[in-house]
């Protein structure tokens, strides 16, 4: 029982990197962006392919987060300067880092066991007691989304977060207020995508190999989390959006755990995440059409 | 001082739906000019404030403030000299930030949107001031959303975001018309007051006549894409609502209104 707690906390933490990078862009901004579904995998990609480099696996998880922001730019250009529409544009890239990430990997899996990782290294084996190492995994996971969050909301309380968020909320005013409105949805779905990137090295690095088929369904995993999140909280005044979207990662991925233990076989997982994500977005409109009743 | 020299705009070019909205159009407005346009709907009042902020391309013409050549400036760099109102409060604020977040907006128009601090604390008493002088009590009410005020309240304040930084030219686009008439009184009592303090040089579009002739100091009547009725100063003060509401009516007419 211990052991699936400790696997929903981590899981649920872990995704919730990405999701916090889903609440920008869909939350935010307003901008249901598929490109999350290639940019999970390329943090992988690219944190695996500098740690069997040599590279030291914490710096990785940087280079993953600049090139997911690359990624995300990508997305933004399309959709901006060459006014495709959103979905599509989302779509475009993510069929594209497709083939990118294989580039990148150069084969579909690639594992990593032997390399020291940021939940395996010579530190922890030194200076962990043996009492603390099975939750060292989640430890770091919540010190990394602690300092994800912290910056998070510390940007959005910054000018610059201040006209991401009114870009989502009306972007005339943005316009009004002498701004370049494509350019501040471009800067969101950098910082989005960054996130995103992370989350998928972190995954990477926790799982021990990268697996190009991991992204698949992660923008259903996030919005699905986002939308539990927000909807669930949105009551309690003091618990921050950021706050209600990673509880709504942990949530998520605990319905998926209990699915799993009612007996459903791990081949049926992309079907659980469809299902709950259909479940979850008819209860939460049944909720504000009551709302509106009333 | 803004000119608009032999404007042409034509909607759905190419098509079987194909109209000509203004063709040979020219205005120019003084600096310090407040003035008021009215028109029947689809005689291009909007579309002429459309063209002067760049929302909307125009055919071929030019459009210069103090002479230096705006036409091909997007909309936003336009924006930097240019405060706008729209008939829809909705648009001049942020409805899920809150009214503090909104004024520290407006406040850094023109400034980098960096990653200082979003709220300049030192300025929150300078808002206060400002939003009780539309006695509201808005004031009191610095962390709640925007979203949850009036309409009236929304386009008060969207009236001081557009106004709190100096610009050049104040476009209001038939502010009022949103509003219920005792609050379309206060908010034009407003702006009447922002424009006389600023000196700001304001075109006002409307369907309120009765603004129309006593706010302003030119009035312009638009039909078909033409100015058909302009007068200002002495001119404009001797005119009355009777004879505006004359000379609107026969374009009304014509238009089988």
């Amino acid at each position: 029982m211990l052991t699936i707690i400790l696997g929903i906390l981590e899981e649920g933490l872990l995704y919730s990197i990405m999701t916090l990078g889903v609440y920008i862009t869909y939350k935010i901004l307003d901008f249901p962006d598929l490109s999350v579904d290639g940019t999970f995998p390329l943090g992988g990609a690219v944190t695996v392919v500098l740690i069997s480099r040599g590279m030291n696996p914490l710096l990785t998880l940087l280079f993953a987060f600049f090139v997911g922001a690359m990624a995300g730019i990508i997305t933004g250009i399309i959709h901006v300067k060459f006014k495709v529409r959103d979905l599509l544009s989302g779509i475009i890239v993510m069929t594209g880092l497709y083939s990118v990430n294989l580039r990148i990997a150069g084969r579909s899996n690639i594992p990593i066991f032997s390399y020291e990782t940021i939940f395996e290294n010579k530190f922890i084996d030194k200076y962990i007691p043996e009492k603390l190492v099975p939750y060292i995994g989640l430890i770091i996971i919540i010190i990394i989304v602690l300092i994800v969050k912290a910056l998070l909301d510390r940007y959005l309380e910054t000018k610059s977060g201040y006209l991401l968020r009114a870009a989502g909320d009306n972007e005339v005013l943005v316009t009004s207020l002498a701004k370049d409105k494509g350019l501040v949805k471009i800067i969101g779905l950098a910082i989005a995508n960054a996130l995103v990137a992370l989350a998928g090295a972190i995954y990477s690095q926790k799982q021990g190999f990268f697996e190009i088929s991991n992204g698949t369904g992660t923008v259903v995993i996030g919005l699905a989390s986002v939308i539990i999140g927000t909807k669930a909280f949105q009551n309690i005044g003091f618990i921050k959006t950021t706050s209600a979207v990673i509880l709504g990662s942990i949530i998520y991925k605990a319905c998926v755990a209990i699915a799993i233990s009612l007996g459903l076989p791990a081949s049926d997982l992309r079907l659980i995440t469809s299902t709950l994500f259909l479940i979850i977005l008819i209860v939460s409109q049944d909720r504000m059409r009551r709302v509106k009743d009333a | 001082m803004l000119n608009l020299v032999d404007i042409h705009k034509y909607y759905n070019p190419g098509t079987v739906n194909e109209s000509c909205l203004f063709k040979d159009f020219n205005l120019s407005i003084d600096e310090g000019e407040f003035v008021s346009v009215v028109g029947s709907n689809g005689s291009g009042k909007t579309s002429m404030l459309n063209l002067i902020c760049g929302s909307i391309p125009l055919d071929s013409g030019k459009i210069l403030i103090n002479d230096i050549e705006i036409t091909d400036m997007p909309e936003h760099i336009r924006a930097k000299r240019i405060g706008r109102v729209y008939q829809n409060p909705a648009m001049g604020t942020c409805p899920n930030m809150t009214i503090l977040e909104n004024m520290a907006m407006a406040d850094n128009k023109n400034k980098p949107f960096h990653l200082g601090r979003g709220t300049n604390k030192k300025r929150i008493n300078f808002y206060k001031e400002t939003l009780s002088s539309l006695d509201l009590g808005l004031e009191n009410k610095l962390n709640v959303t925007v979203g949850s005020l009036s309409g009236g309240q929304r386009q008060a304040m969207a009236l001081l975001m557009s106004t709190m930084t100096p610009i050049e030219f104040l476009i209001l686009d038939e502010h009022t018309a949103a509003l219920d008439p005792k609050t379309a009184d206060l908010i034009m009592k407003l702006t009447d007051k922002i424009v006389k303090e600023k000196k700001v040089t304001t075109i006002m579009v409307t369907h309120n006549l009765r603004y129309a002739v006593k706010y302003g100091d030119r009035l312009i009547m638009m039909h078909n894409g033409e100015s058909i009725f302009d007068k200002s100063g002495e001119d404009k003060k001797a005119s009355s609502i009777d004879d505006i509401l004359k000379l609107f009516n026969e374009i009304s007419i014509e238009c089988g209104n």
